[in-house]
């Protein structure tokens, strides 16, 4: 599979080290939350056979988190986003 | 009809005129007291043991494709039931015991094998964490032997044994574990569980499920609703798509894992062999060709397809523990999907919704453990508590923090 970086174009997704669900990126308060968000948070997943918003890390290169939006049939990549974008756009600020 | 050497002998005599279709091919009734999802290895199995264990009758099992058309039919055939943890061994071992009296069982040869199984120890910690789980076995009854290296050696003479990053020490070895032919499996399940009058409905895919005041009532299929008392989820690989008929999230990915075979060689492995460091491990069919895979591709997928940078790295571990197949050539590679739950260890459990049971997350090592899979599933949809054997298999597990990390890596979706 090939991964259009954002910044450094086409790069091989062996050169990335794969996390899992973008909704990673999005983990609730350890200090409001309860045990049963954290449960979801951790080890829930939606698991969709379709479009899936993953991150990958792209451990060989510029060491940049990437959003990537790829579909779990057919491993067609649609849209990649630097993780940092996507974070930010969410009212994160690190 | 049963099988037997005499049969063979007077279909022989007889122009073989008097073989009949294995199993039916019925339209699904309007309802029934029990319907699992998924006519895999699980499914056909749960089916048998409910109809011949348990006494039950009116059971359906829906399948969206063909009998045994996924990861019963993709796997690499092993069987072993050489686990360190308590959640584990006893299932496992049970399994095991099954799969020694299946084929008298249910009157179908299924080519089991013990054969043994070894997995190679590089390094003394490696030799300690292979006699405690050694030990462990030993405890369960399953039987194990630590082997050094001169045993190794007599077996395989021709693994490389001084490769400079993981020389080979010894081996830790189950002699019960070995290889069963999977797909016959498979169809003895179905055979068995057709003539005992369950419905075994094929292209029927389950599209919803009718849930009314937190009770199941039945399943919507592209064969229409079919009502049903109870429903049991066995479709590993696609839990997570068929559960989220009954809007549940699982503690799972979707991970493709490939597998392959060489061309036929002559006899050069009459066990099977894993090689844990080096991400490979290998038997020989009864054809003669290799039979061995590795990791999954690490990535969430559906398609039953891999892609070649995995291929480079199983053939490598290959290559560093046998030279001698340098020019071997691969004959079929193959992918399946594998239901990888946050802690590797397989859950089998009631879930929220009345009358709905799930059987999945089975990892890498769904197929060894079908008998046992089957048999505790059974258990559950008839008596409503677990099998003594799989009482630790539970959704909740993650949230008490009773994970069943046989490796004791922590709770991540890529374990084994």
């Amino acid at each position: 599979m090939i991964i259009h970086h954002p910044i450094l174009g086409p790069r091989d997704a062996q050169e990335f080290v794969y996390l899992g669900d973008a909704s990673l990126i999005e983990r609730p308060d350890g200090m409001t939350a309860g045990v049963e968000v954290f449960h979801e948070y951790l080890y829930q997943r939606t698991n969709p056979a379709g479009e899936h918003r993953e991150l990958w890390y792209h451990e060989q290169g510029d060491r940049s988190w990437l959003v990537v939006t790829r579909n779990t049939v057919t491993h067609e990549i649609t849209r990649v986003e630097l993780a940092r974008d996507v974070a930010r756009s969410k009212g994160r600020s690190k | 009809m049963r099988y037997s050497g005499f049969r063979v002998i007077a279909e022989a005599l007889t122009g073989h005129k008097g073989w009949k279709p294995v199993w039916r091919d019925p339209t699904p009734q309007a309802e029934y007291d029990y319907i699992i999802i998924g006519g895999g290895g699980h499914g056909l199995a749960t089916a048998y043991y409910l109809a011949k264990e348990f006494g039950q009758a009116r059971i359906a099992v829906l399948e969206k494709g063909y009998l045994g058309g996924g990861n019963v039919g993709r796997n690499t055939t092993i069987i072993r039931s050489n686990y360190l943890l308590d959640g584990n061994e006893p299932f496992y071992e049970f399994s095991l015991k099954l799969w020694e009296g299946l084929e008298q069982d249910f009157n179908y040869n299924a080519m089991v094998s013990q054969r043994g199984i070894i997995n190679l120890i590089h390094t003394d910690a490696q030799r300690d964490a292979a006699t405690r789980r050694g030990n462990a076995m030993i405890l369960h009854g399953a039987g194990a032997r630590l082997l050094n290296r001169d045993e190794v050696r007599a077996m395989y003479p021709w693994l490389n044994f001084d490769n400079a990053r993981f020389p080979i020490k010894g081996a830790l070895m189950q002699p019960r574990g070995g290889t069963v032919r999977h797909d016959a499996v498979a169809w003895g399940y179905a055979r068995g569980a057709d003539m005992r009058g369950v419905d075994l409905i094929q292209n029927c895919e389950v599209t919803g499920m009718r849930i009314e005041n937190g009770r199941i009532r039945g399943v919507e299929t592209s064969r229409g609703f079919i009502g049903a008392k109870k429903v049991g989820v066995a479709v590993a690989g696609s839990s997570s798509k068929v559960m989220a008929h009954a809007g549940m999230r699982l503690p799972m990915e979707s991970h493709v894992l490939q597998a392959f075979v060489s061309e036929g060689l002559k006899p050069l492995i009459d066990g099977v062999m894993t090689f844990g460091a080096g991400h490979f491990y290998v038997s020989q069919s009864d054809k003669g060709g290799l039979v061995f895979g590795g990791d999954i591709d690490g990535y969430n997928s559906y398609a039953q397809r891999g892609n070649l940078p995995v291929i480079e790295d199983v053939a490598e571990g290959g290559m560093a523990l046998m030279p001698a197949i340098g020019r071997v050539r691969l004959l079929r590679t193959w992918g399946g999907i594998m239901d990888m739950s946050m802690d590797g260890s397989p859950i089998i459990d009631k879930t929220p919704v009345e009358g709905l049971y799930f059987n999945g997350g089975w990892c890498y090592g769904g197929f060894k453990a079908t008998p046992a899979s089957g048999w505790a599933f059974a258990h559950l949809l008839v008596k409503d508590e677990p099998h003594k054997t799989a009482t630790a298999y539970r959704f909740d597990r993650f949230l008490k923090g009773l994970m069943i990390d046989e490796k004791g890596q922590g709770a991540q979706p890529n374990l084994h």
